[in-house]
């Protein structure tokens, strides 16, 4: 099969996954009384019981599964997400709102989580046996088996309960009426950024500040599955005889690794970030939580446990598409780099 | 593929004097024992898991419960708000409303291991029963089964995972149900790749020339030389789905305060995390402890796991 035929498929794929999708989460939603679904049509947060059976009538609530699944894509499609009452927004404006801060932290996250991955990972292999491998084993075992919520409860116990440094939220008090006044642009709502878009550095500093807990929160959890995957690959490559080939030939063991053990060693990587988006996510709400950062992520917690279902069901629905996207392209680009995965 | 090399030509083992007698798979038994002893990581984790292990099953020796219908409902001693210290009484303290800690760890035992065995028995079979039948038959079937757990594999798990208990209402069996409904198409997924590669060789073309019906080569000749794939899955499974359903427990999904479920007891740390002016860790021992009990358990299945695969990984064997 050629590239070419090899992405007709998969886009054809993608568009079935996508169907799929919506079809799990509006069936979930069925599960619900109607009561609770029309709420993803109401506008304000006053309603009447007279006012709701008369919404359940008008909206279709009463009529059978196709039909409701057809009207409600259809809303999806027109951008009617209805309104989200933890947020009292409409569930476009407070995911407007709160996307920015969730991907803030992933921005951070995401380069270091696979930097430390990939170097623990490879020093592991490299050092097989060694103090240096066995370090980056407990490392990885442990970051495997901590609950991102303890650890996340510990560090803002010990280091800002205890010594009172890496406080909790997005920005001190005294920087958030800064931002909020009118000669501050906020040009993206990516605090890190718009500071220096604003060329002020005290802003920028103090949100890195108020990011650091967070992200070594997530770094040191999401980061084991790197660690694993780059070491057990990278001792696979190792033993190849191309490797072999080139120590016979006087290549330099530093090149060895680099150039001719690590960037085939790394493939299986590439195939998992998809899958460490998804964690990633899941990751960030417990993480949003904890260190009080009004992202997607404690947005939909707080959205859960207040059976605010309009806006948990936006953003299942909304994650799993970025998802299905992300691995699409995940996908093309490993069929790109590496031929043999089109023949499956 | 490897696997089934080792089983079917014993002398790929360490054919050891005096084991040669024995039925091959025994053998094989054997000599992942063997391993497994020797690695001190595996020892561990089966020690903490042992422990672990009879403090549930002795749990009402250990703190005989007051509610012998209910005995997952943690004993209180007031309605304070306030957690109390490690004290006499108390020797590990108390959550809010005056919980007891400690009988809280050791029922929660119990909850651990029915929520991480049980999902994971559970997403064994649905996932290998499907797995098995879409590898088998292949065809129309197959790629039914393989577009469902495309979708499932689309979804981000967390979330969807709170979408599914905010619709069924919160509590911890709702946790359990989501679990195993949202986590069976790994193993579907594995097991059909490993039949896929065996299907069609030679033993199997045996066994169907000989007029054996499908379901006894799928399960008499195909499922033995494969299931050491999804058992190494399964055992390496039982420590994240534990991390799930705490995850859910800790967002306020799980059961009220008082039930004796280590995710929940941490929750309720949530508001304690900094004590009042003067003393920063007051309370300590509300965060630290149930959150450490997870994190043993959690840590001694994740080293089950890795000696597991080991084990019965014949490409990690060979190195």
């Amino acid at each position: 099969m050629n590239l070419l035929s090899y992405i007709i498929r998969r886009l054809l794929l993608m568009i079935l996954v996508l169907f799929g999708v919506t079809f799990i989460v509006f069936g979930v939603m069925l599960l619900l009384p109607p009561g609770m679904r029309v709420a993803a049509f109401v506008k304000s947060e006053k309603i009447t019981p007279d006012q709701m059976n008369a919404m359940i009538k008008q909206y279709g609530m009463d009529q059978p599964a196709p039909v409701q699944y057809v009207h409600w894509l259809e809303n999806m499609l027109q951008g009617n997400f209805g309104y989200s009452s933890t947020a009292s927004a409409p569930v476009l404006d407070a995911f407007k709102q709160y996307l920015p801060v969730t991907l803030e932290l992933v921005l951070y996250t995401m380069p270091l989580m696979i930097i430390v991955g990939i170097v623990l990972g490879t020093i592991g292999a490299v050092r097989k046996d060694e103090p240096a491998d066995h370090f980056t084993r407990v490392f990885a075992i442990v970051g495997y088996s901590l609950p991102t919520f303890w650890l996340g409860l510990l560090l803002l116990m010990l280091l800002y309960g205890l010594l009172g440094i890496f406080p909790p939220g997005l920005l001190s008090n005294k920087l958030t009426n800064v931002i909020n006044s009118p000669g501050y642009h906020q040009y993206t709502g990516i605090l890190t950024l718009d500071a220096i878009l604003n060329w002020r550095w005290p802003i920028f500093l103090d949100a890195l500040y108020h990011l650091f807990l967070p992200v070594v929160n997530l770094v040191i959890i999401q980061s084991a599955t790197i660690v694993r995957l780059t070491r057990s690959s990278m001792l696979e490559s190792l033993g190849q005889d191309y490797i072999r080939t080139a120590t016979a030939k006087g290549v330099d063991r530093k090149t060895i690794i680099r150039r001719h053990a690590r960037r085939n060693a790394l493939l299986p990587v590439v195939t998992i970030s998809g899958v460490l988006f998804a964690t990633l996510m899941g990751g960030a709400v417990i993480t949003e939580t904890i260190f009080n950062r009004p992202g997607i992520g404690l947005w939909t917690a707080r959205a859960a446990v207040l059976l605010d279902v309009p806006a948990v069901m936006f953003n299942a629905l909304f994650l799993g598409v970025v998802f299905v996207v992300i691995n699409l392209v995940v996908d093309l680009i490993y069929a790109y780099v590496d031929p043999r995965v089109r023949l499956t | 593929m490897e696997t089934e090399i080792m089983v079917e030509q014993p002398e790929a083992a360490a054919g050891h004097k005096g084991h040669r007698d024995m039925h091959p798979r025994l053998r094989e038994l054997l000599f992942g024992l063997k391993r497994f002893i020797s690695s001190p990581l595996s020892v561990i984790g089966l020690t903490i898991i042992v422990i672990f292990g009879l403090m549930a099953l002795f749990a009402p020796i250990i703190e005989p419960p007051k509610t012998p219908n209910n005995p997952y409902m943690i004993p209180h001693t007031g309605w304070e708000m306030q957690p109390s210290p490690p004290s006499m009484t108390h020797p590990l303290g108390t959550l809010p409303q005056q919980y007891d800690i400690l009988y809280g760890i050791v029922w929660g035992t119990r909850s651990a291991f029915v929520i991480g065995v049980a999902v994971v028995l559970a997403n064994l079979i649905v996932g290998v029963f499907l797995g098995v039948l879409a590898g088998y038959f292949g065809g129309a079937f197959d790629e039914i089964i393989m577009r469902i757990t495309d979708i499932f594999f689309a979804i981000p798990f967390l979330i969807m995972a709170m979408a599914l208990v905010v619709v069924i209402g919160r509590g911890l069996g709702a946790i359990i149900l989501v679990l195993v409904v949202l986590n069976w198409p790994q193993y579907t997924r594995i097991i059909r790749s490993e039949i896929l590669i065996i299907r069609d060789r030679e033993f199997v073309q045996a066994a169907r020339a000989s007029g054996a019906s499908h379901l006894r080569i799928m399960f008499k000749h195909i499922l033995p030389n494969t299931i050491y794939s999804v058992l190494i899955l399964a055992s390496l499974s039982v420590g994240a789905t534990i991390l799930n359903a705490a995850a859910l427990s800790f967002l306020g999904l799980g059961s009220d305060l008082g039930y004796a479920d280590w995710g929940q007891m941490v929750a309720s740390a949530r508001n304690w995390i900094v004590g009042p002016t003067g003393q920063p860790l007051a309370f300590w021992y509300l965060v630290f402890i149930p959150g450490f009990a997870i994190a043993l358990f959690v840590l001694g299945w994740n080293l089950l796991g890795d000696a597991a695969r080991d084990v019965f990984d014949p490409k990690q064997r060979r190195k």
